[in-house]
């Protein structure tokens, strides 16, 4: 083990450490706010069922971004689906035995990689050629975009330009995870990889990453239209009543 | 007219370029301190007011989770940007949903969150400076409320929610808004929007009866403060004297005439419009609100209905029930509180309304679907009624009836331009302006169809479009109430 290797041990442990907390602590804040009003954007569905339907029509195929711009429906959108099917085919570098689903994703995911590439290319483009975009654009927008897609690069350079001894990668993360440290290959794109996706992991809680969880919190899409079925009271409209 | 450009009508809507601070230096009127006292908010701008802004803002966090996800969760995907009709009528960059949003968001991110205190300029986070303020005034009172923005964003983010927020906060320092607050302190005291005392709607009322008399023959009814009466019916103000709207209002007492119906109006409770949404007051709403629950008890009615009016029937569908209920005193067969139309529709699908349709052979009616109406309530028992129902009573009263284009109908529909407590003379240019998608998608059925008539079920898009149609030369009288199509059609004397 060198030096380098505990270090980037350590590493991990805080990066999850810092990305599992924060992320809880924002989502606790979410579920323990309270949504006062009814305000689903309507028509809205009737019943929670209906409410579970159209939230997975939103996460599964962006319906209302699909509703609004077809261009960023399809970049949004690959780059997403691909993002998934990435980080399925990922799981086989933490898992052992690799469970049989995954090695069926698998070839699929190779090939996601180049798509979320795309996906991301073009939606920077997007971001940098079109007026509006641009003008609402901070530079973490941009940050983000590059970091995203150089650990796409890096991930794919792995893969198809300089072979990294993924053998080695899967014992080291075993070896995370069963606090059996083990060395990591040494080689620059798995590193420079490891590297952007701990910086990805720090930042998500902190940032616009957010709308991954958000998007089940927002009462314009999670709630169900039965306004006159039902009172809807919130806990300090209760307490003013009371006064 | 005035000393704007009303824009160009253009054949092909396009996506305009951005001409930045087209529109920063149009706000509205500032509250007087009585305007605001009234409403329990300091009278003039607190010296402290930055320090009162964030602890404002950081309660609203608390209270309510929208705020808090929507601010968080916008990855500027753009997809609003070009959605927003003040965006498109204006073409300032700061009127994009998204930009609008951004107004407060920036100022959320330098106090509220890590990125934004340690990293500012990286995530657009701003202190919040004198220039901010009056930007936030500006532009969120640029904003109708419309909630289009929202339809067409992945997380349903509602810059409606932000602007709300927003005009909270600016109501805490000491920066209110006229108009509004002004109309909300009469409600309070008078019981509406004009400051229309009892005896001056009983003279209106009676001079309608007159005036309904001499035209049919028939004595139909409108009565006030009527005890035990069936049915309290809340309506929006601007119907006991404006046009069109007077002509709905005849229209909803030809209606109860001919179903047999008994109803009533109340001099305390008269008023269905309820700004207290537009500036984000859950407690001044909920006074409003309550306003109609005293009356309906003292009353003892059975049932509410709600007349023609577009956010008033929002806080009365979503709200009402959460600011003033439970309702459990009135009769559980109707839903609590019912629309005009619902009220009108079933009547007429139990064929208990003689309407003669060739009444209004005279007219080509299209129909704008107010957005409060459209994106956020709902009429009948099923999702979309709202646009079914009205649109129904609509082709049950006159022969000629087409849509305007789809993506500017149904929860697409486009604001008047007039909403969210913009309806004053102060902000003309904006409310002409926010105009113009929905004139672009009115000449265009004009020309195809030649439709002559604009129906509407809300007071605030009547007087608006009133206002606004001749900018575009269009004849003002081209707005008509739907119960307006409803009383020329009906046939008095025929079913009673
Ligand atoms: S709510 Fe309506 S007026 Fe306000 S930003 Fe959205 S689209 Fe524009
Ligand atoms: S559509 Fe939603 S997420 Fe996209 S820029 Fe607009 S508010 Fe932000």
């Amino acid at each position: 083990m060198a030096l380098l290797d505990i270090v980037y041990s350590l590493a991990f442990y805080a990066v999850t450490a810092v990305f599992v907390l924060g992320l809880a602590l924002r989502i606790t804040l979410y579920v323990r706010s309270p949504a006062p009003l009814k305000i689903p954007t309507m028509p809205a569905p009737l019943t929670k069922q209906g409410v579970a339907l159209r939230m997975f029509r939103e996460v599964a195929f962006f319906e209302s971004l699909f509703r609004s711009n077809k261009w960023i429906w399809l970049f949004g959108w690959v780059f997403h689906v691909a993002l998934a099917l990435v980080l399925l085919r990922h799981l086989r570098y933490f898992t052992d035995p690799v469970w049989s689903w995954v090695v069926l994703v698998q070839p699929f995911g190779m090939y996601a990689g180049f798509a979320m590439l795309a996906g991301l290319v073009a939606l920077w483009l997007r971001r940098v050629l079109l007026e509006r975009i641009r003008y609402i654009s901070s530079p973490s927008d941009h940050l983000m975009l590059a970091l995203l897609i150089f650990i796409a690069i890096s991930g794919l350079m792995m893969k198809f330009v300089s072979h990294t001894d993924v053998v080695a990668v899967k014992a080291f993360m075993l070896g995370l995870i069963r606090f059996d440290w083990q060395p990591m290959p040494h080689d620059a794109p798995f590193m420079i990889h490891l590297t952007l996706v701990m910086l990805l992991m720090v930042i998500f809680p902190y940032s616009k990453l957010l709308h991954a969880p958000g998007v089940f919190f927002s009462p314009s899409r999670n709630q169900a239209d039965d306004s006159r079925q039902r009172r809807h009271l919130a806990t300090w409209a209760r307490d003013m009543e009371a006064n | 007219m005035a000393d704007f450009e009303t824009p160009a009508l253009r054949e092909y809507p396009v996506i305009p370029h951005l001409k930045r601070d087209a529109t920063a230096g149009l706000s509205p009127f500032v509250a007087k301190p009585e305007h605001q006292e009234r409403l329990g908010f300091p009278g003039e701008l607190l010296d402290n007011w930055e320090d009162v802004a964030i602890a404002k803002m950081g309660e609203l966090l608390e209270k309510y989770r929208a705020l808090r996800v929507y601010l968080d969760s916008c990855v500027k995907c753009g997809a609003c940007t070009d959605k927003c009709h003040y965006f498109i009528g204006t073409e300032d960059p700061k009127n994009m949903p998204v930009a609008r949003q951004d107004l407060l968001r920036s100022v959320y991110r330098r106090y509220f969150t890590f990125a934004g205190k340690y990293f500012p300029r990286l995530v657009g986070a701003r202190d919040l400076t004198r220039e901010v303020l009056d930007e936030w005034y500006s532009y969120f009172h640029q904003c109708s409320q419309c909630r289009r923005c929202s339809v067409f964003c992945p997380y349903g983010i509602d810059t409606a929610e932000i602007s709300m927020a927003a005009r909270e906060i600016m109501d805490a320092v000491g920066l209110g808004q006229k108009y509004c607050n002004e109309i909300i302190g009469k409600v309070h005291k008078i019981g509406n929007n004009l400051g229309l005392p009892g005896p001056a709607m009983q003279d209106t009322l009676e001079g309608l009866e007159e005036d309904i008399k001499d035209d049919t023959g028939i004595d139909v009814k409108l009565p006030l403060d009527v005890e035990g009466a069936d049915v309290l019916l809340v309506t929006p103000s601007a119907d006991f004297f404006a046009e069109p709207h007077i002509d709905g209002l005849i229209g909803y007492a030809k209606v109860f005439h001919q179903a047999g119906i008994s109803w009533t109006l109340s001099t305390y409770a008269s008023e269905a419009a309820n700004f207290g949404m537009f500036i984000g007051s859950y407690e001044n709403m909920r006074q409003v609100s309550l306003r109609i629950r005293k009356a309906a008890l003292d009353l003892g009615v059975k049932r509410i209905i709600f007349g023609e009016c577009g956010h008033a029937w929002r806080v009365a569908y979503s709200f009402l029930d959460t600011l003033a209920g439970p309702f459990d005193f009135l009769d559980p067969r109707y839903p609590v509180p019912q629309h005009i139309c619902e009220f009108t529709y079933d009547l007429i699908q139990r064929g208990a309304l003689n309407l003669d349709r060739s009444a209004n052979d005279h007219m080509v009616v299209t129909f704008h679907d107010s957005c409060n109406v459209a994106r956020a309530s709902r009429m009948g028992s099923m999702p979309g009624g709202q646009f079914i129902i009205p649109r129904e009573v609509i082709k049950a009263s006159c022969n000629n009836f087409v849509d305007m284009r789809p993506d500017t109908i149904h929860d697409q529909t486009f604001c008047c331009g007039g909403g969210g407590g913009l309806l004053t003379d102060d902000l003309m240019e904006i409310r002409v302006k926010g105009a113009l998608p929905r004139m672009e998608a009115l000449r265009e059925v004009q020309q195809e169809y030649g439709v002559t008539h604009l129906a509407a079920i809300c007071a605030i898009c009547k007087s608006q479009f009133a206002k606004v149609l001749p900018y575009y030369d269009f004849p003002m009288d081209m707005i008509v109430s739907v119960h307006q199509l409803v009383s020329n059609a009906i046939q008095l004397g025929t079913k009673e």
